[in-house]
C-alpha cells in the first residue's frame, strides 16, 4: 500500500529558552502567510524544540532558514480519535500491541473532531498497523496546501 | 622563496647576536645618559652600562612593564623631542588608562621595514591586492598594515572595520587576493559573505590571509583555509612594540622576529628565569632600534614558546609559535588556570557546535561557575531532545578533560552569539574578586 501519502512533514525548530523565541518564530510564520495547525514545545535545561504542523512546510523552513533558525523536517503521522472518553486509548493500544514506539506526541482537538499526531520509530510499520486496525489517518494533503 | 632583505634575512646567527649586542649596548648607554625613567631604574637595579659586557647580560637590565606607561601618561617616558615626533597612537583603554605611543620618521621607517620583511614572507607583493580590515585610527593595526603593504608594491584596499558587506563587494570588484584583519573578522565576513550568496573559495580571488591582534588556534587556521580556500598567516604585535610587527612566513611555523629589530627572551613568569628553546613561558622583547620610545625587557604578558633552529624558508631569525594565552586573561576557576584558546581548541574538535563561543564566570556560594555558550551547528540540529542532550554532555565532558575543571554548556541558537569586528570579547566575568 501507499503510505507515503500519510505521511507528514512537521517542521522541528531548535530554540533557546528565553523569552520572545516562540514570539519571533510564529512572527516569521504570519508575516509569510503560513498557518500553524498544531504545535507543540519540547523543553530540556536551557533550550527547547518547537514542533509544529504548518499548511506550508517548505515556505515556512526557507523563512525561519534565512532568519538563522536551525530548523529539520520530521516525519509524523496524524490519527483520528473519538473526542471521547476512551478515545486515545483505542489509537494508543494499536501501536502497543504491533511493538511500535511512541517517541513523542501531541494532540488537537479540531473542528472535525480530535487528532492525534505521532513521531514514531517505524513510520511505514505504524501507517500499515493503523490502517488494518481499522482506526483513520489522515492524508498529508488535508494539512499542506 | 622571494626575500625582501637577503642580506639580514638569511644572516647566520652569530653575525646577528653581533649586531644585537652592539645595538644593545648603545641604547643602554643612551638610555642612561639621557633618559631619567631608564637611568633611575638601572640605579634600583643596580646595573651600569659598563655591566652589559655580552648578549645574555640582557637579564640584568630590569623589567618593563605596561604600568610603566599608563604610570607615565602621556609622554613622561618618551626619549624623543615633541619636535622629533611625526605620529602618536593610542591603544584602548579596556584594561584601565589608555597607552600613548610615539614614533620619530625613523621608528616609523623601521616598523615598515619590519612589515615588508614579513609580508613578503608570507608570499605578498607586487600585483596583490591587500585588504587592510584593521580599525585605522589610534589603533595600530590599520595603518602598519596600510604602510607595510604600500612598501612591498602591493595595492592598498583601505576598508578599515566594519559595513561587511560592502567589504565582501569590494573584495570581489577589485579582486583582493589577501585580507588583513582579526581572525573572528575573518569568521564574520565569511559568513556575511554567505548570506550574500558569496562563495570567497570560488567567487574571489582571495587566497592569503594575514590574521592577528586576538588569540587564535592552529584548528581554526585548518578551519578557515579549508572554508574560505586561503592560506591564513599569524601577525604579531602590540602597540609598545610600533603595532603589528612579525609574521609567518610561507612555513606558517610561527612568527619570525626580526633579530636586528628586536631581542626576545622567554621567561618563566614566576621565577623570572630565562626558558629553553621550545619551553612555554612569557615573551620578553627588547626593541633594539627603537628612537621615540625604547622598551626594553618588556613584559607583554603574552605566553608562548620560542624556536631558534634555521627556519625550512632560510630565514635564521627566531620564531614564535602562536601566543598561547595571556598572563592575565588567564581564568582561574576553582583554584585551576583555564585559558579562553584552550576552550577554543577544545570546541575545535567537535562538529556539532559552531566556532563562537562564549565563557560566562560567576561565582556561587563559595565556588566559581563557569558556562560556556556555544551555538549549535546548522545540520547538526536533531529533533530529538535526547540527541541535543547528548551533544551538551559530549561538549561538557570534552572540555572537562581538557580543562580539568566542570564545565556548564549551553547550546545556543546559530547567529545569536555576539561578533566582534575588533578584538573579541569572550570572556564574561561577573565574580567580584
Amino acid at each position: 500500500m501507499d503510505t507515503q501519502k500519510y505521511v507528514i512533514k512537521q517542521i522541528s525548530i531548535f530554540s533557546e529558552n528565553r523569552p520572545g523565541r516562540l514570539a519571533a518564530i510564529a512572527h516569521a510564520l504570519g508575516e509569510e502567510k503560513v498557518n500553524i495547525l498544531a504545535f507543540s514545545i519540547a523543553e530540556a535545561n536551557g533550550f527547547g524544540v518547537v514542533r509544529a504542523l504548518v499548511d506550508h512546510p517548505q515556505k515556512a523552513h526557507d523563512k525561519l532558514q534565512s532568519l538563522g533558525f536551525n530548523i529539520a523536517f520530521t516525519d509524523v503521522i496524524a490519527v483520528k480519535m473519538q473526542d471521547k472518553p476512551g478515545g486515545l486509548f483505542e489509537v494508543a493500544k494499536i501501536l502497543g500491541d504491533a511493538g511500535i514506539n511512541i517517541e513523542y506526541s501531541y494532540a488537537y482537538s479540531g473542528k472535525d473532531g480530535a487528532v492525534l499526531i505521532l513521531r514514531v520509530d517505524q513510520v511505514d510499520d505504524a501507517i500499515t498497523k493503523i490502517e488494518k486496525s481499522g482506526a483513520t489517518l489522515m492524508e498529508r494533503s488535508v494539512f499542506h496546501g | 622563496m622571494v626575500l625582501w632583505d637577503p642580506r639580514i634575512e638569511e644572516m647566520p646567527k652569530e653575525d646577528l647576536q653581533r649586531m644585537q649586542y652592539k645595538l644593545l649596548k648603545s641604547l643602554v648607554y643612551r638610555l642612561y645618559s639621557f633618559s631619567p625613567f631608564y637611568h633611575d631604574r638601572m640605579k634600583e637595579q643596580n646595573v651600569h652600562p659598563d655591566d652589559i659586557r655580552e648578549l645574555s647580560d640582557v637579564r640584568k637590565l630590569p623589567f618593563m612593564f605596561k604600568r610603566d606607561l599608563r604610570d607615565n601618561y602621556p609622554d613622561k617616558i618618551f626619549t624623543a623631542t615633541k619636535e622629533e615626533l611625526v605620529r602618536y597612537h593610542v591603544s584602548s583603554g579596556t584594561t584601565g588608562k589608555p597607552t600613548v605611543v610615539g614614533y620619530t620618521q625613523n621608528d616609523l621607517d623601521l616598523w615598515t621595514t619590519s612589515l615588508a620583511r614579513g609580508l613578503t614572507s608570507a608570499g605578498l607583493g607586487r600585483g596583490d591586492v591587500i585588504q587592510v580590515s584593521y580599525g585605522y585610527g589610534l589603533f595600530t593595526g590599520g595603518l602598519g598594515l596600510h604602510y607595510g603593504a604600500e612598501r612591498i608594491g602591493a595595492t592598498v584596499l583601505p576598508t578599515s572595520v566594519g559595513n561587511t558587506e560592502r567589504q565582501v563587494e569590494l573584495m570581489q570588484d577589485l579582486g583582493a587576493t589577501a585580507i588583513a584583519c582579526t581572525p573572528s573578522y575573518l569568521l564574520h565576513i565569511g559568513e556575511v559573505a554567505e548570506k550574500m550568496g558569496i562563495n570567497i573559495k570560488k567567487d574571489t580571488k582571495l587566497r592569503t590571509a594575514i590574521l592577528g591582534a586576538e588569540p587564535w588556534t592552529e584548528r581554526m587556521r585548518t578551519r578557515m583555509e579549508d572554508w574560505l580556500g586561503i592560506k591564513a598567516y599569524d601577525i604579531y604585535g602590540t602597540s609598545e612594540l610600533s603595532g603589528p610587527m612579525f609574521t609567518e612566513c610561507l612555513e606558517q611555523k610561527g612568527f619570525h622576529i626580526w633579530s636586528d629589530l628586536a631581542l626576545v627572551e622567554i621567561i618563566d613568569p614566576k621565577t623570572e628565569e630565562p626558558l629553553e628553546a621550545g619551553e612555554k613561558g612569557e615573551l620578553t622583547i627588547t626593541i633594539l632600534q627603537k628612537e621615540a620610545l625604547p622598551m626594553i625587557r618588556y613584559r607583554i604578558g603574552d605566553i608562548s614558546s620560542m624556536e631558534t633552529e634555521t627556519c625550512a624558508c632560510g630565514r635564521t631569525h627566531p620564531r614564535i609559535q602562536r601566543i598561547q594565552g595571556r598572563v592575565d586573561d588567564m581564568l582561574i576557576i576553582r583554584g585551576i588556570n583555564v585559558f579562553p584558546s584552550q576552550i577554543e581548541y577544545a570546541l575545535m574538535g567537535i562538529p556539532e557546535v559552531g566556532q563562537h563561543f562564549q565563557i560566562i564566570v560567576e561565582r556561587k556560594g563559595a565556588l566559581d561557575d563557569m558556562l560556556v555558550r556555544v551555538e549549535l551547528s546548522k545540520g547538526s540540529f536533531s529533533d530529538k531532545i535526547n540527541d541535543l542532550m547528548k551533544i551538551r554532555q559530549n561538549v561538557e565532558h570534552r572540555l572537562r578533560n581538557s580543562l580539568n575543571v566542570n564545565v556548564d554548556v549551553e547550546l545556543v541558537e546559530p547567529g545569536s552569539l555576539p561578533r566582534f569586528e575588533g578584538k573579541s570579547k569572550k570572556v564574561i566575568d561577573k565574580r567580584s574578586l
